[in-house]
């Protein structure tokens, strides 16, 4: 306790470091929006914001230089989608804030007072590079599961980039469940509260009048609102190829719903039908065992034949750990490198497959034009890497965000170096640290 | 406690009644008057024989490759023979090669022993995950050494060819689940398509036996109100199971006649040191509490799997000769995962103990390489010098030698097994895929050839069909 206590005095005195104004040179400069690395690359930040980033970029006078010596710098990661602050430990129920499974609200949710940026999960994650995350819930007892919001991981107690950036749901087999039991509930259940939030928001019925005034509640309705109007992105959890079709189809009746569809292991079977839509998807990339029977055609080719099909493709780590495993991003992306390579396979291009897990995930959140990337006016979030950060090993030797300077040492660091040697010293290990 | 253990002796008995008429192979000895008789009965050892033959193929010629050979060599430019699915001969450059052999020139590839993966489900919880798949766990009793994980394994499961064609593992041990204490015979399977299990068990690989330490078992039973609720109970439910096999035994030993328990014969088996333990345990003090636990009843463990805190005790294991099979890097997901350390498998092998990488997981298996090059890596970072050969040992020989087939698979040394891979690039990279696969000498994968990638009968007419995977 006393040490978990020295240790948060210890990040806040290190939070109240104002944002670096710094440049960082000699680097092998990923932009992180698809182009080609930059050899002998600089990126300027001042006042937390990238204001240069490229070849021949000046340094300006005063400002601290840091020699990336020719190594790889990049945008932090975008963890496309993530648990990341709402869970310690899965097993542990009251460190674990994924799900609400009791609650009477549902969409009204809200998880950004859930977060705990002191969490340990955080410093891991980051130290893998991820600085950036879009935050679903998982789920509450109703349809909607609430609503999640976009997080920086620095070492300080303000996560919260974007509170109330997306709304979640799930159809498929996860949304029967909660509707009642089969898709045409799940359906009907989604158009049915969409309605009655409209409805309430006009001030034409009271929730009440609606017959089922268990069925949502006032701040259910608020929030579905911003839903209709698209205003909130509605993340959608779908995988068979004609769920997809189908939830591609709400937009008939409600055309304003800002779609982003999440998981979508059968989306190469309706590929044209995503790119014809302009939707853009989130995708564990490596899925490919039919898991379940509505991901029969599962296969590690989607996010290449996605991508190939004019689909916007982000890639992120879910039906894995989406709270602890972050860094698993850099090696799935490396992965679609390697299946571009593999007769037969589809996968990315280097530089498609990074942009996959920084800018692509910020365009589908609809905050392209402030984090994911290191293009003028965004977020000062920069990673030095020791090696290709696509392969497996590299690690951070350093990291910004917001332009301050981060700590890359987690709990299980010191760990380690407490057991480097196992056998016991001259005292007990606990007094080693 | 006592509930429990009874429980399920009881349902031992009662299976035993069907069991006793001793027949095949190993039954010859018996006697032939009944059960009743004076003479001491020896009961078939091998109910279910392994019906795998090697599938057959060409004598082939790998040449130009970086050879990890399992055991910790490495060859620049080197050649791998093999033929009537063995390994001839791996050498250098001027190694001959007989005019009847194939040749695949593998410039820029990599070659290694087949991924012998020492933790898996496969096929016992096998995709698709739906209810009436879920045969990992007999979670009836905390101590079920009578069930064999073999009579739960689907063949058709297609997590089998994903691990073949995109992860390299030509053999595998299939595990019952971790709910119970000891929760029965372990299979060693190699990684090929069969109608029927027996079609792929490994030929004259020995049994194992899962056990669970910690947070799992207590909280099954527990949760049903019965023992074990504690990781005290879970030692007593231990001690009082292995008291009554030691007896079991004892009988055996002494030439009396034993009602045939099927329960006990499998602890009877470990306590002969014919039955391989798997001790499913993460914390390091509850590792060092099992270790004299064995001791107490005369047993080894082979290896402790999952093993998170490893590193913690990475000397003890080291000297009492146990394996740790870990991930990479998992962590969180329970508070027995909490202390997990990227660093744990280099330190345990910097400690100079056995070292294994495994997967427990249908996803993972299939880049059991890729979690080995993050474990490497962290190793170098802190200063633990590990070569790519040696990281090789953790995903073959070791796992190989764990399971009691290091004489027969798990290296390239000439006369055993052809289960080769050969790599589209460095297996440590994120970029490499097989190429091809072979499993004796037989070519059941070629990343070149569809027609050489398996395709389960629960696949076939679905969406998806025989696609790259």
């Amino acid at each position: 306790m006393m040490r978990a206590l020295f240790l948060s005095a210890a990040a806040l005195i290190a939070v109240s470091a104002a944002a670096q104004d710094i440049a960082i040179t000699n680097a092998k400069l990923v932009i992180g929006d698809g182009s080609a690395p930059i050899e002998g690359g600089t990126v300027v930040v001042r006042g937390g914001k990238v204001v240069a980033a490229g070849a021949g970029v000046a340094v300006p006078a005063g400002i601290e230089r840091v020699d990336a010596g020719g190594r790889w710098v990049t945008p932090g990661i975008v963890a496309a989608f993530s648990r990341v602050g709402l869970v310690e430990v899965d097993a542990v129920t009251g460190t674990n804030d994924r799900n609400a499974p009791r609650t009477r609200f549902s969409a009204g949710l809200d998880i950004a007072p859930a977060l705990n940026p002191m969490g340990s999960p955080v410093a891991v994650n980051r130290a893998s590079g991820v600085t950036r995350a879009i935050v679903a819930p998982g789920g509450s007892s109703n349809l909607f599961a609430g609503q999640g919001a976009v997080v920086d991981l620095a070492d300080d107690m303000d996560m919260v980039t974007k509170p109330r950036a997306l709304q979640f749901v799930a159809f498929g087999e996860a949304g029967s469940a909660k509707a009642g039991g089969s898709r045409a509930a799940t359906f009907l259940l989604f158009r049915e509260q969409l309605l009655a939030a409209r409805s309430y928001a006009r001030g034409s019925a009271t929730l009440a009048e609606w017959g089922n005034d268990a069925m949502i509640q006032r701040a259910d309705a608020d929030a579905l609102v911003q839903v209709i109007n698209g205003t909130t992105p509605l993340f959608v959890r779908v995988d068979r190829a004609a769920d997809i079709v189908n939830v591609l189809k709400l937009r008939q009746e409600f055309p304003a719903l800002k779609l982003v569809l999440v998981g979508v292991t059968e989306g190469w079977l309706v590929a044209r039908e995503l790119a014809a839509a302009k939707v853009p998807v989130l995708v564990s990339p490596l899925t490919d065992l039919p898991a379940s029977f509505e991901q029969l055609g599962a296969t590690q080719s989607n996010a290449g034949r996605l991508k190939a099909a004019g689909v916007d493709v982000s890639v992120g780590v879910f039906d894995d750990d989406d709270a602890h495993k972050m860094g698993y991003a850099t090696q799935y992306a490396g992965n679609l490198v390697g299946l571009a390579r593999l007769p037969g396979a589809s996968g990315m291009t280097w530089d498609q497959a990074f942009a996959s897990i920084s800018s692509a995930p910020a365009r589908a959140v609809g905050m392209e034009a402030s984090i994911g990337s290191l293009r003028p006016g965004r977020v000062g979030d920069v990673v030095v890497w020791d090696n290709d950060p696509l392969e497996l090993g590299s690690r951070p030797t350093a990291i910004w965000i917001d332009g301050k300077a981060q700590s890359l040492t987690t709990r299980q660091d010191r760990l380690r170096d407490r057991y480097a040697t196992p056998g016991e010293g001259a005292l007990p290990k606990a007094y080693d640290r | 406690m006592i509930r429990g253990v009874k429980g399920s002796l009881l349902a031992a008995v009662s299976l035993a009644l069907v069991g006793c008429a001793a027949s095949g192979s190993e039954a010859k000895s018996a006697s032939d008057k009944p059960a009743a008789a004076e003479k001491p009965v020896k009961f078939d050892k091998d109910p279910y024989p392994s019906t795998y033959r090697p599938y057959g193929g060409r004598p082939t010629a790998v040449r130009g490759v970086t050879i990890f050979d399992g055991e910790g060599g490495r060859i620049d430019n080197g050649v791998v023979l093999f033929a009537g699915g063995k390994v001839e001969a791996v050498g250098g450059a001027d190694t001959a090669i007989p005019a009847d052999f194939d040749v695949i020139d593998g410039s820029g590839k990599f070659v290694t022993p087949g991924i012998i993966d020492i933790h898996s489900h496969l096929g016992d919880y096998p995709s698709p995950s739906v209810e009436a798949h879920s045969d990992g766990n007999e979670a009836t009793s905390p101590t079920t050494p009578e069930v064999w994980s073999e009579h739960s394994v689907w063949p058709q499961d297609p997590g089998f060819s994903r691990a073949l064609a995109n992860g390299g593992v030509t053999a595998l041990q299939v595990l019952p689940g971790s709910a119970n204490l000891m929760g029965g015979r372990s299979i060693t399977l190699k990684n090929v398509p069969s109608r029927t299990v027996q079609g792929m068990k490994f030929p004259g690989a020995p049994y194992g036996m899962k056990m669970a330490c910690g947070e799992n078992p207590k909280r099954v039973y527990g949760g049903k109100g019965r023992a074990p609720s504690t990781r005290m109970g879970n030692f007593a439910v231990n001690r009082a199971t292995w008291q009554k096999a030691a007896a079991y035994k004892k009988k055996m030993d002494d030439g009396k006649a034993v009602d045939r328990d099927l329960a006990m014969e499998t602890l009877a088996g470990v306590l002969a040191g014919e039955i391989l333990v798997h001790n499913h345990c993460y914390r390091a003090d509850e590792m060092a509490l099992v270790i004299d636990m064995s001791k107490e009843f005369g047993y080894k463990v082979s290896t402790f799997h999952h093993a998170v805190e490893s590193y913690k005790i990475a000397d003890i294991l080291a000297k009492e000769g146990i394996c740790s099979a870990m991930w990479a890097d998992w962590w969180g997901f329970k508070m027995e995962a909490y202390d997990s350390v990227n660093e744990n498998i280099p330190l345990v092998y910097k400690a100079g103990a056995c070292t294994i990488v495994h997967s427990d997981d249908a996803n993972q298996i299939q880049r059991l390489n890729q979690e080995a090059a993050k474990a490497r890596a962290a190793g170098r970072r802190m200063g633990i010098d590990v070569s790519d050969e040696q990281a090789w040992t953790w995903l073959s020989y070791n796992p190989a030698k764990a399971l009691g087939i290091g004489d027969k698979t798990g290296s390239l040394k000439a006369g055993k097994m052809a289960d080769v891979v050969l790599w589209n690039g460095n297996p440590f990279s994120a970029y490499t895929r097989p190429e091809k696969v072979w499993v004796d000498g037989a070519l059941m994968f070629d990343a070149f050839d569809p027609k050489r990638r398996p395709v389960s009968d629960f696949e076939l007419g679905q969406p998806g069909e025989g696609d790259v995977k």
